[in-house]
C-alpha cells in the first residue's frame, strides 16, 4: 500500500518541485498553443491529466509483461488508444470546446509528458503510486495552464473565464468576468508571442522565488568548519 | 592606416548626446511640416523611459544615477516616438515605451546585453496589438491645409477631441495610400499621381527624409556611426527596390520613393546604426544593413503591414551572432583562414 508521506511527496513533485510547465519545461508546444484563455487552458490541462492518470495506470499494470525493448511502441498504443476515447467523448459531449481546442486533443498522444511519466515513473513503480503521480504532474501541468490563461486573458481581453457557454450552454455566459470594463484589448497577449512572454515571466517568477527560498535557508543555517 | 593612434574615448554619454543632437534637424522639419503634436508625443516617451530605467535600475539592484544619465533610454525614447505616429493616444506611447525599456531591454540585461534593438521591439509590439491607433498620423499641412495647435494635439492625444476633428487632420501615408492602391488593382503610375506622393516621395515625408540624412551624415562626419551599416541598408533597400521595378514598373514602386519613405532614413542611420543589438565585425556590418534593407522592401511589397524596416531590423538582430561568427576579421599576421601567413 501506499504511506500518506509517500502520497504527499508525489503531490509536492507533480504540482511543485518537478512542475512539467515551469521546471521540467516538457510539452510546451500545447501549453503555449492553448493557454489564450482560463477555459481553454483549464479544459486541455484536465484533459491531458486524465490521459496521463488513464495510462499511467495502465503501463504500471502491464510493466511487467512487456519486453524492455519494444516498450516505448507498446505505451504509445495505449496512450493513443486512451487518448482516441477522450477525443471521441469530448466531440459527443462538449462538442463546441472540442472545435476550439481542435488538433490538440488528439495531439495529447504525442505529449512528451505523458510518455515522460509513462515511461520515467509509471514503467517502474506500482500502479497505485504511478495514478498517484501522474494525477499529481497533469495537475502541475493544469496549474500553469490555469496561470498562463488568466494571465493572457485578462491582459488580451479584459475577461475571464470567457468561453464558458462552450463548456456548460449558452446560460453560463453570464459567469464571464469582465475585469477590465471598456478594455481595448491588447492583441499581443492573445498572439503566439504573448504565450512565450508569459511563460517566460511565469519562470523568471518561479526561480526568482526558489533563490529566495535557498537564500532565506543558508541563512538561517550557519556555516560550520 | 596613419600613426599616431591616440584617439579620445567617447563615452556612452557622448555618443548617445550626439545621437539626440543628430535627430534635433528631423524633428525641426517635422513640427514645421507636420504641426507640434509630436513634441508632446517626444516628451511624453521620454518621461516614461526614463522613470521605467529608473524603477528597473533599482530593481536589479544598479546605481540608478550613472546609468540615467547615459542617455541611452531617452534615445530609445526619441526613436521610438518618431517611429509613432504624431497623433498617437497617450496609453500607447507609454505602452509602447514601457516595453522597449522594461521588457527588450532590461529583461534581456540592460545596455550593451540587449538582443533587439529596444525600441523597435516597443513599435512592433504596437503595430501588432494595436493596429487601428496606429493609423493616426498627422497628414501634411500642405495638405491639410490647417494644423493642430499645441492644445489641440494634446486633445487628441489624451482624448479630448471629438471624432470627426481628428479625422479631418489624419491622413494615410504615402506608403499606406501606395499599398492600397495596388491591392486595388491600381498600377503605380495610377496611384502616385495623388496629392500625398511629392517630388520624390511622400509630399512632406520626403524632406523629413531628408533632414533625417542630414542628421546621419552628422554622425557618420563625428565617427558616432561607421558607413557600412547605413550604406547596405540604403543599397539594400535601392537594389531590392529598382530590381522589382525594373522587373514590372506598374506593380512596384519606385526605389527613390522607397528610399524617402522617413522610415528607411530614420532606420539605417539611428536604428540599425545601434551598437549593441547589431552586428560588431566591418564586413558583418554590411551583410546586416544590406539584409535589413532587403527585408524591408520585401516586408513592404509582400508583407501584412505597411511598412517594414522595424520588423526587417527586428530578423536581421536575430542574425546577428551568425554573421559575426562568420565574418570575423582574422587577427594580425593570420590569413582569413586562420593559418599562419609565414610558413
Amino acid at each position: 500500500m501506499i504511506t500518506r508521506q509517500e502520497i504527499l511527496d508525489l503531490f509536492r513533485n507533480g504540482l511543485f518541485k518537478q512542475n512539467t510547465g515551469l521546471v521540467q519545461l516538457l510539452g510546451l508546444c500545447p501549453l503555449l498553443a492553448i493557454s489564450s484563455s482560463v477555459i481553454n487552458g483549464l479544459s486541455l490541462g484536465l484533459a491531458t491529466t486524465l490521459v496521463m492518470a488513464a495510462s499511467s495506470g495502465a503501463v504500471s499494470g502491464v510493466r511487467n509483461f512487456v519486453p524492455n525493448e519494444i516498450r516505448i511502441p507498446v505505451f504509445v498504443l495505449i496512450i493513443a488508444a486512451l487518448v482516441t476515447v477522450i477525443d471521441l467523448t469530448m466531440n459527443a459531449f462538449v462538442h463546441p470546446l472540442y472545435l476550439v481546442l481542435g488538433i490538440f486533443i488528439p495531439l495529447i498522444t504525442t505529449n512528451c509528458i505523458v510518455l515522460a511519466r509513462a515511461d520515467a515513473f509509471a514503467a517502474k513503480n506500482r500502479p497505485l503510486h504511478s495514478v498517484i503521480d501522474a494525477v499529481a504532474m497533469g495537475l502541475g501541468l493544469t496549474l500553469v495552464l490555469l496561470m498562463l490563461g488568466a494571465i493572457r486573458e485578462v491582459a488580451g481581453q479584459g475577461t475571464l473565464l470567457s468561453g464558458i457557454d462552450l463548456v456548460f450552454g449558452a446560460e453560463a455566459q453570464r459567469f464571464v468576468v469582465h475585469v477590465l470594463p471598456n478594455y481595448q484589448g491588447f492583441l499581443l497577449a492573445i498572439l503566439p508571442p504573448g504565450a512565450f512572454l508569459a511563460l517566460g515571466l511565469l519562470i523568471a517568477a518561479n526561480n526568482w522565488n526558489k533563490a529566495r527560498a535557498e537564500q532565506r535557508t543558508r541563512a538561517a543555517v550557519p556555516v560550520t568548519a | 592606416m596613419p600613426a599616431p593612434f591616440i584617439t579620445g574615448r567617447a563615452s556612452v554619454t557622448q555618443v548617445m548626446g550626439w545621437v539626440l543632437i543628430a535627430l534635433l534637424p528631423g524633428i525641426a522639419v517635422y513640427v514645421w511640416l507636420f504641426g507640434p503634436g509630436i513634441l508632446i508625443t517626444l516628451g511624453m516617451a521620454t518621461v516614461t523611459a526614463l522613470a521605467a530605467e529608473a524603477a528597473m535600475l533599482k530593481a536589479r539592484g544598479y546605481p540608478v544615477k550613472p546609468f540615467l544619465v547615459d542617455l541611452s533610454a531617452v534615445v530609445t525614447a526619441w526613436l521610438l516616438a518618431l517611429s509613432l505616429p504624431s497623433l498617437a493616444p497617450w496609453w500607447l506611447i507609454v505602452t509602447g515605451t514601457l516595453f522597449a525599456i522594461v521588457v527588450a531591454k532590461h529583461l534581456y540585461g540592460g545596455l550593451g546585453q540587449n538582443v533587439f534593438n529596444p525600441a523597435m521591439v516597443g513599435y512592433a509590439v504596437l503595430i501588432v496589438s494595436f493596429p487601428v491607433q496606429m493609423t493616426q498620423w498627422a497628414g501634411p499641412l500642405a495638405l491639410t491645409g490647417e494644423s493642430l495647435t499645441l492644445a489641440q494635439s494634446a486633445a487628441a492625444i489624451f482624448g479630448g477631441l471629438p471624432k470627426g476633428t481628428l479625422d479631418a487632420v489624419t491622413m494615410a501615408t504615402p506608403l499606406d495610400t501606395l499599398r492600397t492602391g495596388l491591392l486595388q488593382q491600381h498600377t503605380v503610375d495610377e496611384v502616385m499621381v495623388q496629392p500625398i506622393f511629392g517630388q520624390f516621395g511622400g509630399t512632406g515625408f520626403e524632406w523629413l527624409a531628408v533632414a533625417f540624412l542630414a542628421g546621419g551624415l552628422l554622425m557618420w562626419a563625428r565617427r558616432i556611426i561607421g558607413w557600412q551599416v547605413p550604406l547596405a541598408f540604403l543599397a539594400g533597400v535601392w537594389l531590392t527596390a529598382g530590381f522589382l521595378h525594373f522587373y514590372d514598373a506598374g506593380r512596384f514602386g519606385a526605389p527613390w520613393f522607397h528610399l524617402f519613405a522617413p522610415s528607411v532614413m530614420l532606420g539605417a542611420f539611428f536604428i540599425a546604426t545601434d551598437p549593441v543589438s547589431g552586428s560588431t565585425t566591418p564586413r558583418g556590418r554590411l551583410i546586416f544593413g544590406f539584409g535589413a534593407g532587403l527585408l524591408t522592401i520585401v516586408i513592404r511589397t509582400w508583407g501584412g503591414f505597411p511598412d517594414g524596416v522595424a520588423f526587417a531590423i527586428l530578423l536581421m538582430n536575430v542574425c546577428v551572432p551568425l554573421i559575426d561568427q562568420y565574418t570575423q576579421p582574422p587577427i594580425y599576421g593570420a590569413t582569413r583562414t586562420g593559418k599562419d601567413t609565414q610558413k
